[in-house]
């Protein structure tokens, strides 16, 4: 399909502004001005509409069909959460009307929602505080790792190493990286599937700043061991960092705080049915326990004895800003409202349902696949294309070939310490009849692997495209039409 | 209220394939010491009572004022056929186009994005999008101190105190010198001072153009002084700004960053925002985060992937670029569809009504006596300094129905104002800010107001 650049005709235009009414015009310093026009689209407000409208056929979400992306939990997105974050007095709000002497007075709807937002998820974590400002799950990592950098030059502690489960997500290091940390990775036992504890043991020392976790990890499996990796851990006054990527596991059924986590982020668009928007807008709350609280960014809502509620950015041992103001605020709204009409028994319900319907997927396609680790998983499970690959049919050919029947495919290649991984992650939201049309699907590539494997690397023909040279795409590096 | 679909029957068929009798048994790797004894959340509500709670806690929240209050987040007309493609779920409900063959939607609309983005900015090449702003002058400084092996950052003062203060967070465990140049008492950029401390040593140095007191400038002259010296320049731009004025490419800098809230997404209580990056191509293998680019399949039909992906953490882990990941996908198509709407001359017509207006709501309060006035070199904000403290103001205007402005003091302590260098120099100092959206009448009524209440 063209570029929406070729569509332009000289001359047409999309919107209409009122007239200045004004006398004043444009007066602006000659060396100041462009010195050539801006060249944008000249396009009718139809011809926008199709554009887009045409675009969006040719996506798949979650509205589309089964989306089991491991690691990425693709629930059902409640429409009333898009309802409430359309609501004038939450859209339409500015942020720096709290910085007005009594502006804080005309956005008490708001910092409610911040207020009890940061409660519940508490709650549901185990933890004293939380901060609803960092923007994304990665974001969340970098904002932790930086409260614990804070704690530790607070307490004179000469902390260099962060060490991380190899099979943990890639954003992990690259969060400890970037708070300036170097990262040691400490393997998982190939025979449980499990962080191995002996090699932690081993690797942690005085230099130890955190450990980050994920639990349960991204192969699905939970780690029973974590009270015992949480003291060696404060053992040397490291941090045990909660990864929550996969909080939708366990909800009502473990609690990251009982577990003696010290800081833990969640991602309010995974667990808590905010939309992943194509990419984003995310939002990674981070919580932490009472002796790093003051570590947590600003600016921090609190209420007030008559019940008002204020913004206090009075906090000395505060690591700073992390986001301009609340963070991805409408986004905390929609995992609000989520919360809100889930209540206590509902999470705790959608943690179980998600965990039976991985293992429900795991155990029907156990004899066509192999299974990383044959055992209980969590919300996810882990196959691999290893027998598959005898005919030279890779994941990467299972998953085109699910395009073709209807389906996303599964998160591949990842975790990188399983080959030809591919991570399922259907959650409580899919119907059986659609597991079970999904599973059909898998069990017919798994036979059309033996039965004609240059099939499937062929696929997908469905689509409007078939597989992308990548190699071109980094080679020509054509990313914008100019 | 629940999104379960799976009945009670259906659960037990599911157990059964599990060889388990219960879910319980299916969390039994969680030892039971560590199962909470309780669960203590509210009760779920239904769709109606949900509903019921967040218009009464909107209801709490006056989006009504007329706001003469931007300082980098505006007030700006959109469209309505934004909103109504941006709802359509094929985008919003689909995850990061890991599988091109079915997110060409998503992809095509990055790469256009980006197409957009280097339009506006004059650059090269762009991403799809970062958190806001003040990451983005993070990023743009991560790719500074990796092109160069520099670790001395100069960020001019005008640049806006949100993004300095972001800065400094992200920067305090990592080794990196920072030095925040003073503007002059005016508000207006220091810059011969300025070009005596860019040197050999310097990584990169950020200016922002408007300023955060709304000063339009010209930078050239700034920029051939990095070039001197090998430090990457960085600007800082508001979008609406760049169909009147000189581009960041046009200036000669290396990476042009900024706020995208402005094109076409709502105030929002402080985001979901957009932070964008163009920068030249040469930086290419520095920049953070995803980009999208044009390919073809094997029969020859263009499609569009996600591309030199060897710089990402999922690949390389703790040497990626940065950390980024999710980023602000579907705001990023909000600004490509408005800008798409916009067009050459909505995009233009938009400026130039805030200037206009900007300048005639300035000249009418500088008609009040009582009130001084800075730089006139503005695009849609200045500064205004009041006989009494611009806090006070503010509330009274508040109460008036008016969002005034930000008073400066929040931000600048000394360094602004008539006796700069004194603790409550900026004390009186509001910043104005008035968008296409503003009237004649409500300047009108805002000035007449401002005047009764400084006047009492």
């Amino acid at each position: 399909m063209p570029v929406i650049f070729s569509k332009s005709v000289r001359g047409r235009t999309g919107v209409s502004l009122p007239e200045n009414d004004v006398p004043d015009n444009v007066s602006i310093p000659e060396n100041c001005l462009r010195t050539s026009p801006l060249d944008l689209c000249e396009l009718s407000e139809l011809d926008v509409v199709r554009h887009f409208t045409a675009l969006s056929r040719k996506n798949y979400g979650v509205d589309t069909g089964f989306y089991p992306l491991g690691s990425c939990t693709m629930k059902y997105n409640p429409k009333v959460c898009e309802k409430a974050a359309g609501l004038d007095g939450f859209a339409n709000l500015h942020p720096m009307l709290t910085a007005l002497p009594d502006g804080v007075k005309m956005t008490q709807g708001s910092l409610a929602v911040i207020y009890e937002l940061e409660n519940l998820l508490c709650n549901i974590t185990a933890m004293d505080a939380f901060t609803l400002t960092p923007m994304a799950g990665a974001h969340g990592e970098l904002t932790g790792m930086m409260i614990i950098a804070a704690y530790h030059r607070k307490k004179g502690n000469n902390k260099t190493e962060v060490l991380i489960p190899d099979e943990a997500h890639g954003t992990n290091p690259s969060s400890a990286a970037v708070a300036g940390y170097d990262v040691k990775s400490i393997p998982t036992d190939p025979a449980t599937g499990l962080l191995d504890i002996e090699k932690l043991k081993e690797a942690v020392n005085e230099k130890t700043a955190a450990i980050m976790m994920t639990n349960p990890n991204t192969l699905g499996l939970f780690n029973p061991q974590i009270k015992e990796i949480a003291a060696l851990a404060h053992s040397f006054d490291a941090q045990l960092y909660y990864d929550g990527a996969n909080l939708n596991a366990i909800m009502g059924k473990f609690r990251p705080g009982d577990g003696d986590f010290d800081v833990v982020h969640v991602n309010l668009h995974k667990t808590f049915a905010a939309p992943h928007g194509g990419g984003g807008p995310g939002s990674g709350p981070v919580g932490v326990k009472k002796h790093l609280e003051p570590f947590l960014p600003v600016s921090r809502v609190v209420k007030k004895a008559n019940g008002e509620f204020c913004v206090c950015d009075d906090y000395p041992d505060s690591i700073g800003r992390v986001a301009p103001f609340f963070g991805n605020f409408l986004v905390n709204l929609k995992a609000y409202v989520y919360i809100l009409m889930m209540g206590g028994e509902g999470l705790k319900k959608v943690s179980e349902q998600a965990v039976l319907s991985a293992n429900y997927i795991m155990r029907s396609l156990k004899d066509h696949y192999d299974v990383a680790y044959l055992k209980t998983c969590m919300h996810e499970c882990v196959l691999t294309a290893k027998r598959q690959m005898e005919n030279g049919v890779s994941a990467l050919d299972i998953a085109k070939a699910l395009i073709d029947k209807g389906f996303h495919p599964p998160t591949i290649y990842f975790p990188l310490i399983v080959k030809e991984a591919m991570m399922i992650e259907p959650t409580e939201t899919e119907s059986k009849e659609a597991i079970d049309a999904f599973i059909e699907a898998m069990v017919e590539i798994a036979r059309e692997a033996e039965d004609n494997p240059e099939a499937l690397r062929n696929a997908p023909v469905s689509t409007p495209v078939g597989r992308l040279n990548e190699t071109k795409a980094a080679k020509e590096m054509n990313v914008a039409c100019l | 209220m629940s999104y379960i679909p799976v009945t009670p029957e259906q659960q037990r068929e599911m157990l059964l394939k599990c060889g388990v009798s219960s879910i319980e048994e299916l969390f039994k790797d969680i030892p039971a010491q560590l199962v909470p004894a309780e669960f203590s959340l509210p009760k779920g509500l239904s769709e109606l009572e949900a509903v019921a709670k967040l218009e009464k806690l909107a209801s709490q929240n006056n989006s009504k004022m007329i706001s003469f209050l931007g300082a980098g987040f505006y007030d700006h007309f959109i469209p309505a056929a934004v909103d109504a493609l941006i709802s359509r779920s094929e985008f919003y409900t689909a995850y990061t186009p890991y599988q091109s063959e079915i997110s060409q939607g998503t992809l095509q609309a990055i790469y256009e994005y980006q197409s957009h983005i280097c339009r506006l900015t004059g650059m090269d090449i762009s991403n799809a999008s970062l958190y806001d702003g003040g990451t983005a002058v993070f990023e743009a400084c991560q790719m500074a101190i990796s092109a160069t092996g520099r670790r001395r950052i100069i960020v001019d003062k005008g640049v806006n105190p949100i993004y300095r203060k972001m800065l400094r967070t992200h920067i305090a465990n990592l080794n990196v010198e920072l030095i925040e140049h003073n503007v002059f008492s005016d508000g207006s950029l220091s810059r011969i001072a300025l070009k005596e401390i860019i040197s050999e040593n310097v990584a990169a140095a950020v200016l922002q153009n408007p300023n955060f007191f709304g000063i339009i400038d010209d930078h050239s002259d700034i920029v051939v002084e990095c070039k001197k010296y090998g430090v990457i320049a960085i600007q800082a731009v508001y979008p609406i700004a760049l169909s009147l004025l000189k581009s960041p490419a046009e200036q000669g800098f290396d990476i042009a960053i900024g706020e995208g809230q402005s094109l076409g997404i709502p105030l929002s209580f402080g985001g979901p925002y957009l932070g964008f990056i163009g920068a030249r191509k040469e930086l290419a293998r520095k920049m953070p985060g995803r980009i999208a680019a044009k390919t073809e399949d094997k029969n020859g039909n263009e499609g569009f992937v996600l591309s030199l992906q060897a710089r990402e953490q999922h690949i390389r882990r703790e040497k990626a670029t940065s950390n980024i990941c999710s980023n602000e996908a579907l705001c990023a198509l909000r600004a490509h569809i408005y800008l798409s709407l916009m067009g050459k001359e909505g995009m233009k017509s938009a400026a130039s009504l805030c200037h206009s207006k900007a300048m005639y709501c300035r000249r009418r309060i500088g008609s009040i006596e009582q009130v001084n006035m800075t730089d006139s070199r503005m695009f849609n904000e200045f500064i205004i300094e009041l006989p009494i403290n611009a806090g006070e103001c503010a509330k009274l205007m508040l109460e008036r129905g008016f969002i005034a402005g930000l008073p400066l003091s929040q931000y600048y302590k000394g360094e602004i104002g008539p006796n700069s260098k004194g603790e409550n120099s900026a004390d009186n100092l509001l910043l104005v800010t008035v968008t296409e959206k503003r009237t004649k009448q409500q300047i009108d009524d805002f000035v007449k107001n401002l005047e009764e209440v400084i006047c009492r």
